[in-house]
């Protein structure tokens, strides 16, 4: 459950907000298209319901949790309920596959027996079976993309946001990326997408919040890029 | 598994940067040392003091035409004055007796010397060494007394250079600390900057900011606390070469400095050295490594 009540941001020395009095609801377990062009903000909704940034008016809600008001002391375990895939991967390029997903759950805490049982299982799921070993220069995109996707989810959070997880990737590889997200969401996983990739939008046929200048300007449930 | 991995990662952070962890736990241990060396000298300086009162006396020098009454009167006085622990006169021929040794090097002086141009004079030490000047201020204007002269004079001189040695050594001492704070926190700065990555990573998952911060904390405490332990190494090189080398027949003026002392920088240097460290990092990831 995510709500956006009147939210507007304004970063520091911008002339507008970035936002400008949205307000958004998404259940559990629905997967929604944020789209629009570059700079309409989109990003700074992903910012916002990772408490990279506050709100400067309006209440941002993440699993029943004011994110606006939280404390810096909450804000990791807060994050640990939500999983985050990103256009660059941002993988460690000196671990392998399985170590990278492994190393996100040791410095939460979880035991190397864990990671042990955990992490082959996931890297199983994203279709990373046998190249656990491999290095992320090892790897193509999509599958950097997968070992991402896999460690965002090796926690089981409740909320995955994505964003422009297709990015770098051509169309065939962001086709199974998103059949990818698909499958999680299928386990009743939140998906936030942010995305300008319209094939993929227009394939995926579900719910679609278009932005344009900071305003949501359509909200569709099985929308298309349009 | 965690405190490996942070050991581990302050360990790799210490050696990925190491011409800046190597300078800064230079500037640490001369500015431990620096600090280490006034403090010794401060504890010195109460023994010192010590030793010197202990010799102090206050000499009441008496006129020339002093009449027997005046002399046994100030005999009385001091005998019960509360001030004095204990005192002894001397005699013209005691006086010439004790210069004719005291310039037995000087043949021709001791010629010249009469007991008749020596004053008498009364020796007075006092219970309290620090009151000589209550001592001059009642007895000056006696009849028969012609001069009070005590070591305060002396005594001042030495510790006005014992303090300025020590005001000395706490100034190196804290200019080299803001070069070594400095330098905590650039390395500080460089290690979280290599490791931007992994930071990222840690954040985006949800590590706890301890775990996030105790690496870099970690490396500087660990170089603070090697800069100590050269610092310590300086004092007691110098204490067993110089203090206990050339300097030790000083030690009849300046009273020897035990090792138990020495040894008793150790922790204190490490405990300020790993303290600054560890407040400097933690300040400067604060700044750095935003939640």
């Amino acid at each position: 459950m995510i709500r956006l009540e009147h939210v507007t941001k304004t970063y520091p020395k911008a002339s507008r907000p970035s936002l400008d009095n949205v307000d958004v609801s998404i259940d559990k377990g629905d997967f929604v298209f944020f789209i629009g062009p570059s700079g309409s903000g989109k990003s700074t909704i992903i910012k916002l319901l990772l408490r990279e940034v506050t709100p400067t008016r309006g209440r941002v809600v993440v699993n029943n949790r004011d994110v606006g008001t939280m404390r810096s002391w909450k804000i990791p375990n807060f994050r640990r309920s939500i999983g985050c895939v990103f256009q660059d991967f941002r993988l460690l390029p000196n671990r392998t596959a399985y170590e990278n997903v492994a190393f996100a759950l040791e410095v939460i805490g979880k035991s190397r027996g864990v990671a042990r049982r955990v992490v082959p299982e996931v890297l199983e799921l994203v279709g990373l079976g046998g190249k656990e070993h491999r290095y992320p220069h090892e790897l193509s995109g999509g599958e950097q993309q997968r070992v991402a996707v896999a460690r965002a989810f090796v926690n089981r959070p409740l909320t995955l946001l994505a964003d422009e997880p297709t990015g770098n990737l051509d169309p065939d590889t962001s086709i199974e990326i998103m059949r990818l997200l698909d499958r999680i969401n299928r386990t009743g996983t939140t998906v936030v997408m942010v995305t300008h990739d319209s094939n993929i939008v227009n394939q995926m046929r579900r719910r679609v919040i278009e932005i344009e200048s900071g305003r949501v300007v359509r909200d569709q449930p099985r929308g298309v890029y349009g | 598994m965690r405190a490996k991995y942070v050991l581990y990662e302050a360990a790799t952070g210490l050696w990925r940067n190491v011409t800046m962890t190597v300078a800064m736990i230079i500037t640490m241990a001369v500015s431990l040392a620096m600090l280490g060396a006034s403090g010794l000298l401060f504890l010195q300086v109460d023994k010192v003091k010590e030793l010197y009162y202990a010799q102090v006396e206050v000499t009441i020098f008496l006129a020339e035409d002093v009449s027997d009454e005046d002399r046994e009167a100030l005999d009385r006085a001091l005998d019960s004055d509360p001030l004095v622990s204990h005192y002894y006169y001397e005699s013209q021929e005691e006086a010439y007796e004790k210069a004719r040794e005291l310039f037995s090097d000087a043949p021709d002086l001791v010629e010249a010397l009469r007991p008749e141009s020596l004053p008498e004079s009364f020796r007075v030490q006092l219970t309290d060494p620090e009151q000589f000047r209550e001592i001059s201020v009642t007895y000056i204007g006696w009849d028969g007394v012609s001069e009070i002269v005590d070591q305060e004079r002396l005594v001042g001189d030495i510790f006005s250079i014992l303090n300025a040695v020590q005001v000395m050594a706490l100034v190196i001492a804290a200019v080299m600390a803001a070069a070594a704070l400095l330098l905590v926190a650039n390395v500080i700065q460089v290690a979280a900057y290599s490791k931007r990555r992994e930071v990222s990573v840690m954040k985006m998952v949800g590590a706890s900011n301890w775990f996030v911060q105790l690496p870099f904390v970690l490396e500087a405490v660990v170089a603070g606390v090697i800069g100590a332990l050269l610092a310590f190494a300086a004092l007691a090189a110098g204490k067993y070469f110089i203090i206990d080398g050339p300097l030790a027949p000083l030690s009849m003026l300046l009273t020897p400095v035990p090792w138990r002392n020495v040894l008793l920088t150790l922790p204190a240097l490490a405990a300020v050295g790993g303290l600054v460290s560890a407040v400097t990092g933690w300040v400067t990831l604060r700044f750095y490594l935003k939640p």
